[in-house]
């Protein structure tokens, strides 16, 4: 089932940790086994990297600790040997960690590199982005995260009922969009012709590391994005590229679209303001933010919509 | 009884069982009608509200402030009676309901009035897909748009909507009438067995198996009739649809089969 969330402020920072958090936690029902963020702050000179050396469901064995002390300080050694130097390291969590960089060289090639540790896997990279997820509702991940106090102009979140992989880290969303910075999407749906997209992928040199169909959405458009297609481009030929069922959200650094797909299978509910655009898959999710009553409706079927914050 | 140390298991990762929800019992009742705020209620403690109040209190008109965009609101009454939603419903919502006259001041989700039996429901605003879902019977009015696949597999009553539609409209639909004033998306009237589509705005194209139908005097009647009901202005040009009946291959079966059917 799933259900995602997003939001884009057109008038400067609000608080959309905080706001993001009870959208997503009005939509436990359509997902309890893992929740994300993609959140959008400040944009900075510095580099933000969000890597994770182990998932939560990494069996605690002997060699446990003392591999995370390994794989960490061997990221922090390959991020100096690449000539990034470390602003702020913070530890969320025993496996999770958010670093800011002095860096101007590929970014491509920093998460190569860091992903070429054992078990690490980039979440997030750019000036703006950070995606947070782990198992748990919303509230359990935002309050170890300490997002409630994150402020930023956008934000899409998702809430994960598991389907076609397994429930850990690595399979929940937002997916961000390797190795294009500050870009993230969220997807609810299957994908059907999955193998053949990360095939095709692949040979021209993406990485993939989940099993997770949504993955692939990411990187596509990234990879159309790349070769010069706009956002509302790259989504709308999406909708002749991918088969299956989708209602999915991309943000850039500047940017949210939504894209839904032929059959309209999938639910989404938007609200448009003078300040802000907001939409989920339930309108209790806006309705969670907005305490009035407001004027709603669905897209269509083959539909894509974009805004600029 | 449960033994000393042993516990009840229960799974409700998804948080909406309320097995222990009671009757608030928080409206203000003034003779046949009542009133009552829903802004810090769960949908059960709404719905245990309603059924208290119409099946135990003798109350027949009730407004409920404040629904807030919850799901399954109103579902399953089945008396006569009167109900006013002071704002938006979510998914689900008056589904399987029989008898009602319900108004509804905002926006549905999806799956509106689900197999609704009989009775009235006037939605103000927009609502979702699969509004009228295995309709019954009854009138179904929704002053806004709606999303797909509104009327699949209605069986009888009226579906009328002023707005657009999306696609799939009257899928496998097989009795009732739709009444749509704007335009509709692909796929209209898919495999329907029976029953009637009025379109008033552009049709995308036509599901398999519908073709324009043959407009009567009946038909004019019928629409002046519901326009005037409700209070809906002087009704658009409309186009009919029906079953073109090529899916129909009855006559095709096996002599076995057909013994069988028949």
């Amino acid at each position: 089932m799933c259900g995602i969330a997003g939001i884009i402020y057109k008038d400067g920072e609000h608080p959309i940790g905080s706001e993001m958090t009870r959208m997503l936690q009005s939509m436990k029902h359509r997902g309890p086994d893992s929740t994300g963020y993609a959140l959008y702050g400040q944009p900075s000179d510095l580099v933000i990297m969000r890597y994770k050396l182990a998932d939560a469901n990494t069996p605690r064995d002997f060699e446990y600790e003392d591999r995370l002390r390994r794989h960490r300080s061997e990221v922090e050694r390959r991020l100096a040997s690449l000539g990034a130097r470390i602003q702020a390291l913070e530890e969320e969590t025993e496996y999770a960690f958010r670093v800011t960089l002095e860096y101007s060289g590929d970014l491509k090639k920093l998460a190569d590199f860091v992903e070429d540790v054992p078990d690490v896997e980039v979440l997030s990279l750019g000036h703006s982005l950070e995606i947070i997820k782990d198992l748990g509702d919303a509230e359990t991940v935002a309050g170890g995260y300490h997002l409630n106090d994150f402020t930023g102009t956008h934000a899409i979140g998702h809430v994960r009922m598991a389907t076609e992989s397994d429930v850990d880290i690595s399979g929940a969303h937002p997916y961000w969009a390797y190795p294009f910075s500050d870009v993230a999407v969220v997807h609810n749906g299957q994908l059907t012709n999955y193998f053949q997209w990360k095939r095709r992928l692949e040979r021209s040199g993406h990485r993939f590391q989940s099993e997770c169909d949504s993955e692939i959405i990411a990187v596509y458009l990234a990879e159309q994005m790349s070769d010069g297609a706009s956002l509302e481009d790259a989504m709308r030929q999406s909708l002749e590229d991918l088969d299956g069922v989708f209602t999915y959200v991309c943000v850039t650094k500047d940017a949210l679209g939504v894209a839904k797909d032929e059959m309209a299978a999938k639910p989404l509910v938007l609200y448009e303001a003078d300040n802000l655009v907001a939409l989920a898959s339930e309108e209790i999710a806006i309705r969670a933010i907005i305490d009035h009553e407001i004027e709603t409706y669905d897209p269509y079927e083959g539909e894509v919509l974009v805004w600029q914050r | 009884m449960a033994a000393v140390g042993e516990q009840a298991i229960s799974y409700d990762a998804r948080g909406l069982s309320e097995p222990d929800a009671a009757v608030p019992e928080i409206s203000e009742i003034d003779g046949t009608s009542a009133e009552f705020d829903a802004h810090d209620l769960s949908t059960r403690q709404i719905n245990l509200e309603l059924r208290w109040l119409i099946n135990e209190q003798g109350v027949t008109d009730v407004t409920v402030r404040n629904p807030g965009s919850k799901h399954s609101l109103g579902v399953g009454l089945l008396t006569r009676c009167k109900i006013t939603f002071d704002g938006s419903l979510g998914y689900f919502g008056c589904g399987i309901i029989d008898g009602p006259e319900v108004h509804i001041k905002g926006r549905v989700g999806w799956s509106a009035c689900e197999n609704m039996m009989s009775g009235v429901v006037v939605i103000d605003s927009n609502a979702g897909s699969l509004t009228g879902a295995a309709f019954r019977g009854g009138d179904l009015v929704i002053k806004g748009r709606v999303g797909a696949r509104t009327g699949i597999d209605q069986k009888g009553g009226t579906i009328i909507v002023m707005g657009s539609a999306g696609s799939m409209n009257g899928f496998m639909m097989q009795r009732g009438r739709q009444i749509i004033c704007g335009d509709v998306g692909h796929g209209l009237g898919d495999s329907m067995y029976d029953g009637t589509i009025y379109v008033g705005g552009k049709v995308r194209s036509l599901g398999i198996d519908c073709v324009p139908g043959e407009w009567t005097d009946a038909d004019t009647e019928f629409i002046e009739r519901k326009f005037r009901i409700y209070d809906l202005g002087a009704p658009p040009e409309l186009q009919k649809f029906v079953c073109g009946k090529k899916l129909y291959n009855y006559d095709n079966l096996e002599p076995s089969e057909r013994k069988l059917v028949l």
